[in-house]
C-alpha cells in the first residue's frame, strides 16, 4: 500500500495561449483533509478537473493508492471513487432530493426505478449528516447549506474515498459552515480523504492538517497547517511580503458627515442609529442576514424606510431614489458588482462614467472625448489592470473588476461612501490594495461606511465598528477595544439570550 | 496621473479597419443593394429617382412605429398594443372631424389619443413592474381594438378627403421627394441623434444591458421606461395620420399586425430583443430592405401569402446570420487545434 492515497507529478495542462497548470504537484494521504489555497486563476480549479477526469492533463501522472490511472474521463473518476463537490451546487431545482443524489447512477431492477429503495437509502445518508430536510424534498426548496448536504449524500451514495470540495462555505453562514465542517471531519474520520479549497483562512486553520499552495499556474509547496502563519501563507500565495495586509493610515477624524436615527424597516430591521464622520472608517458587521446591506440599501434610495431620519452634515435629507443620496454626497459600491455593479459587456469606460454621463457635456449630449478622459484617470487612481478603457468589464478578473466599481463610485462628487462586501470573492493580492484604496480616500476627508462579515478586515480596517443581529444594532465598539470575542458577542446577542433564557 | 503601479491606460479607440467593415450594419447595406439589383432587373420602370420615391409611400407610414420601437427593444421591453394604438388615434381623427372640428384640431386629437394609450400602458407597466410587457400590452392591444370597434363597429367614418392639405400629407410631393419621406428622415435623424448622442440615449442602452446596475447608477429607471412608452403611444399616432390621410376614411381592422412589422424591422436592423444592442442607422436600412423587397415583389405580381413567407424567411436568416458566423468561427478554431 501507498502512502498516498492520491499522487500527481509533473502535471502540466495547456490551453490555448496560457499554461493554465506548469509541472505541479500533489499529495494526498489517506484520511486526511488536506486544504488547496492560491489566489484565483493560481490554477486550482483547473487541478481538480483533471483529478475529476474532465480535463485531460498533457504531461504529467498521476497514481491511485499507488497505482498508475489514465481518466478518459469524469465517469473514470466517479468510478474510481472521487467526488467533487461545486461552489455552485449544480443541481436539478424540480427535481426530488433523492432523484438529485442518485441521478446517473439509479437504482434499477430489470429496468425499472425502484424507488422505495432510493428513498430509504437517502434518507439514511441524510440522516448520517443530520440533514433536516427529506429525500421527498425538491431541491429548490432548499438552502444553499441544504443543497451542499445533498451534494455529499451524493458522494457518499457513489462510495467516494476522495471528496474534493471547492470552495463550499462561500455562501455559508458561519454556523452552516460549522455544521459543514463537522460533516467533513465526520467523512475524514470514517477514511474519506478530502481535498478543501477554500478562500478562507478560517477554513483551513480549523479543517485542514496539511496546505497546498499553488502561485500563478505553479507549485509553491506543502506545508502543516500547525507550523505556518498567516503571513507565510500570504506571502507563499501572493509571491511578495504583504508588511501589512491592512495599511490602515493614521487619519485626523473629522466632524459628523451622516447620521441615522431610528430607521426602520418593517420586516428587516427596527430602529437603527448610527453616524460616520470626516475620515472615518466605520464598519458594519453581524452575521449573514442581520440586516445590514437593507439598511444600507435604505440610505441609497433603493429601498424605503418606514419611519426615520437621515442627516446630512447636521441637515435632513429626504432620500427617495438613488439619484437623490447621489445628489447629497452618498455613494453606495454594492454587495453584487457583477449583477448591481457593472454592465459586463460594457467597456470599463462607461461603466465607470455611467452615473455622471450627464455632467461631461452639454445640454443632454455625451461628451465622448471628456469621457474617456473621466474613466483614464479614474481607472489609473484605483491601479485597474486593463490596457484600455474600452477592455469589457467581463474580461476582467473578480478584483479588477470591484475596483472599476470604485472608480464609478469616484465619479460622483460622494461626501460618504458605504462599501457593501467590498473584497467578498477577491483574492488576497486585490484584498489587499482595495484596502490601501480605502486608507487613501479615508485621507482624502471621505466619510467610509464599510459592511464586511470578514472579521480581520473589520479589526484591521475600522476606526469604528457597529455591530448589527437580527435587524437591530446590538453593539457598537471602538477600535482599541474592538476583538473577535466582543464583535461576535453582540453578533450573535440574540441567540445568546435566548439561549440565557 | 498614472496609477501606483506607473501603469497608463489608454483612452483612445484605436482604428481597425476589421471591425469597422465587420459591422451589422454592411451587412444590411450589402443585401439593400442586392434587392435594389433585383428589383432593377424585375421591372424595367423600376431604378428611377421618381419611381423609388414613390415606392416609399408603399411602406413609411408604418415606419413611424419602428423608430420608437427600437427604443423599446434597447430597454429590453416589449409593446405589441401600437398597431391598435395606430387605430383607435385614426379612427378619434375621423370621428372628431365628423363631429365638425377643424382638421388641424383633429391631428392633435389624434396624437392626443396616442400619447394617452401610451401612458396607460407606461404606467402600467412602471407601476407593476413585475408584469411582463408582452401579456401587458396583449391586453391593451385587445382593449383599445376593441374600443375603436365598440364605437365604429362595421362602418367607417371617412370624408377626410374632402381636406386637400391633409390627403396631401400622404400623396403631396415636393418636387419629387414626397412630404412624408421627408418627415420620416427628420423624425430617423433624430430618433438616431437622440440614441447615440445624448445622455438619454446612454441611459436607455444602460437600462436594457442591466437594470439593476442602471439603478444603482442612479438612472431613474421606470421613468425613462415610462416616457418611451409615451413615445411610442404618439408614434404609433403618427402612423395613425399618415393612415387616415392615405384611405381618406378609417375603420376598426385598419393598421392590424403593425407591432409585428415594426418588431421585424427593429430586429432585422440589429436590435436584440433581450436589450442593450443595437445601432440605429441599422432599423433604418431594414425598414427600406423590407418595404424595398415588397415592393419589388409586388411589381412582378408575387401573392401576398407568398410575400409573407418570403419575408418571414428572409427576418429568420438574417437573425440566424450573426450565430452562424460565430458557429463557423468556433469550428474553425477547433480545426487549428
Amino acid at each position: 500500500m501507498s502512502e498516498y492515497v492520491l499522487e500527481l507529478k509533473g502535471i502540466t495542462k495547456i490551453f490555448p495561449g496560457v499554461k493554465a497548470l506548469n509541472n505541479v504537484q500533489f499529495q494526498l494521504k489517506p484520511g486526511e483533509i488536506h486544504a488547496l489555497m492560491g489566489e484565483n486563476g493560481a490554477g486550482k480549479s483547473t487541478f481538480i478537473k483533471v483529478i475529476t477526469g474532465v480535463h485531460k492533463a498533457e504531461e504529467g501522472e498521476m497514481y491511485l493508492d499507488g497505482k498508475k490511472v489514465n481518466f478518459k474521463g469524469p465517469k473514470d473518476a466517479q468510478n474510481a471513487g472521487i467526488a467533487a463537490i461545486y461552489q455552485h451546487v449544480t443541481s436539478y431545482p424540480h427535481l426530488t432530493v433523492t432523484e438529485n443524489i442518485f441521478m446517473g447512477h439509479e437504482k434499477k431492477k430489470n429496468g425499472i426505478i425502484q424507488w422505495k429503495e432510493m428513498h430509504e437509502e437517502a434518507n439514511s445518508y441524510l440522516k448520517e449528516l443530520n440533514a433536516d430536510f427529506k429525500a421527498t424534498d425538491e431541491m429548490g426548496t432548499l438552502s444553499v447549506a441544504q443543497q451542499q448536504m445533498v451534494e455529499i449524500a451524493k458522494a457518499l451514495s457513489m462510495k467516494a474515498r476522495i471528496i474534493i470540495m471547492d470552495e463550499p462555505t462561500a455562501a455559508l453562514t458561519k454556523r452552516e459552515s460549522e455544521e459543514l465542517y463537522r460533516i467533513a471531519e465526520k467523512l475524514r474520520d470514517e477514511g474519506a480523504s478530502i481535498i478543501f479549497i477554500s478562500h478562507r483562512f478560517e477554513d483551513m486553520y480549523r479543517l485542514a492538517s496539511r496546505v497546498t499552495v499553488f502561485r500563478d499556474s505553479q507549485y509553491v509547496g506543502t506545508y502543516d497547517v500547525d507550523g505556518i502563519t498567516n503571513a507565510d501563507l500570504i506571502t507563499a500565495m501572493v509571491g511578495r511580503e504583504i508588511k501589512d495586509l491592512f495599511p490602515k493610515p493614521q487619519v485626523e477624524i473629522g466632524e459628523e458627515v451622516l447620521r441615522v436615527e431610528n430607521l426602520t424597516r418593517t420586516g428587516y430591521f427596527k430602529n437603527v442609529s448610527f453616524a460616520v464622520r470626516k475620515g472615518e472608517i466605520l464598519g458594519l458587521t453581524g452575521l449573514v442576514g442581520a440586516g445590514r446591506t437593507e439598511v444600507v440599501q435604505t440610505i441609497f434610495g433603493v429601498e424605503h424606510f418606514d419611519s426615520g431620519k437621515v442627516y446630512l452634515e447636521g441637515k435632513e435629507v429626504k432620500i427617495k431614489k438613488p439619484v437623490d443620496a447621489m445628489k447629497h454626497g452618498i455613494g453606495l459600491l454594492p454587495e453584487d458588482r457583477q449583477k448591481q455593479g457593472l454592465i459586463l459587456d460594457w467597456g470599463i469606460g462607461r461603466n465607470i462614467t455611467l452615473p455622471e454621463v450627464a455632467s461631461y457635456g452639454k445640454n443632454g449630449l455625451t461628451n465622448d472625448k471628456k469621457e474617456r478622459q473621466v474613466a483614464k484617470e479614474l481607472a489609473e487612481r484605483v491601479d485597474t489592470k486593463v490596457v484600455t478603457v474600452f477592455d469589457k468589464a467581463n474580461t476582467l478578473s473578480g478584483g479588477n473588476q470591484q475596483k472599476v466599481v470604485v472608480a464609478k463610485i469616484l465619479a460622483s462628487d460622494l461626501k460618504v461612501i458605504i462599501l457593501d462586501e467590498p473584497t467578498k470573492g477577491v483574492d488576497v493580492g486585490a484584498k489587499a490594495e482595495i484596502y490601501e484604496i480605502m486608507g487613501e480616500l479615508a485621507q482624502q476627508g471621505y466619510a467610509i461606511i464599510m459592511i464586511s462579515s470578514e472579521m480581520p478586515e473589520i479589526l484591521g480596517m475600522c476606526d469604528r465598528i457597529v455591530v448589527m443581529c437580527e435587524g437591530k444594532v446590538t453593539g457598537e465598539l471602538d477600535r482599541k477595544e474592538a476583538d473577535q470575542e466582543g464583535i461576535l458577542k453582540f453578533a450573535m446577542a440574540k441567540s445568546l439570550k435566548a439561549t440565557q433564557e | 496621473m498614472a496609477g501606483k503601479s506607473g501603469r497608463e491606460i489608454i483612452a483612445e479607440q484605436p482604428f481597425s479597419w476589421k471591425t469597422f467593415f465587420f459591422k451589422w450594419e454592411w451587412f444590411l447595406v450589402l443585401i439593400f443593394i442586392l434587392i435594389n439589383i433585383m428589383n432593377a432587373n424585375l421591372s424595367p420602370y423600376y431604378a428611377s429617382v421618381s419611381g423609388l420615391f414613390t415606392a416609399t409611400n408603399s411602406f413609411l407610414e408604418k415606419a413611424f412605429i419602428a423608430l420608437p420601437m427600437a427604443y423599446i427593444l434597447v430597454l429590453g421591453d416589449m409593446d405589441i398594443s401600437v398597431g391598435s394604438i395606430a387605430c383607435i388615434s385614426a379612427v378619434s381623427l375621423a370621428l372628431a372631424y365628423n363631429a365638425g372640428i377643424p382638421m388641424a384640431a383633429c391631428i392633435v386629437v389624434c396624437l392626443l389619443v396616442g400619447t394617452l394609450c401610451g401612458l396607460i400602458n407606461g404606467l402600467i407597466m412602471t407601476k407593476f413592474t413585475e408584469l411582463a410587457p408582452m401579456i401587458v400590452t396583449l391586453g391593451t392591444q385587445i382593449l383599445y381594438r376593441g374600443i375603436a370597434e365598440g364605437i365604429l363597429g362595421d362602418t367607417s367614418s371617412g370624408g377626410l378627403t374632402a381636406v386637400k392639405w391633409f390627403s396631401n400629407l400622404y400623396w403631396g410631393k415636393i418636387g419629387v421627394v414626397p412630404i412624408m419621406f421627408i418627415v420620416f428622415i427628420i423624425c430617423a435623424c433624430a430618433f438616431g441623434f437622440v440614441l447615440h448622442k445624448t445622455v438619454f440615449g446612454r441611459w436607455l442602452y444602460a437600462i436594457g444591458s442591466n437594470k439593476t446596475a442602471a439603478e444603482y447608477a442612479g438612472i431613474e429607471v421606470q421613468k425613462i421606461r415610462l416616457i418611451v412608452f409615451v413615445l411610442t403611444g404618439l408614434f404609433s399616432a403618427v402612423t395613425g395620420v399618415f393612415l387616415a390621410a392615405r384611405m381618406g376614411s378609417t375603420k376598426s381592422d385598419i393598421a392590424t399586425s403593425y407591432e409585428m412589422e415594426a418588431i421585424s424591422m427593429a430586429v432585422l436592423g440589429g436590435f436584440s430583443t433581450n436589450g442593450g444592442k443595437g445601432n440605429f442607422i441599422g432599423v433604418v436600412l431594414a425598414i427600406f430592405i423590407v418595404g424595398f423587397l415588397r415592393y419589388g415583389l409586388g411589381l412582378i405580381n408575387v401573392p401576398a401569402q407568398a410575400m409573407l413567407v418570403i419575408i418571414g424567411l428572409l427576418l429568420i436568416i438574417t437573425v440566424m446570420a450573426p450565430n452562424i458566423k460565430n458557429q463557423i468561427q468556433y469550428s474553425m478554431k477547433k480545426k487549428n487545434k
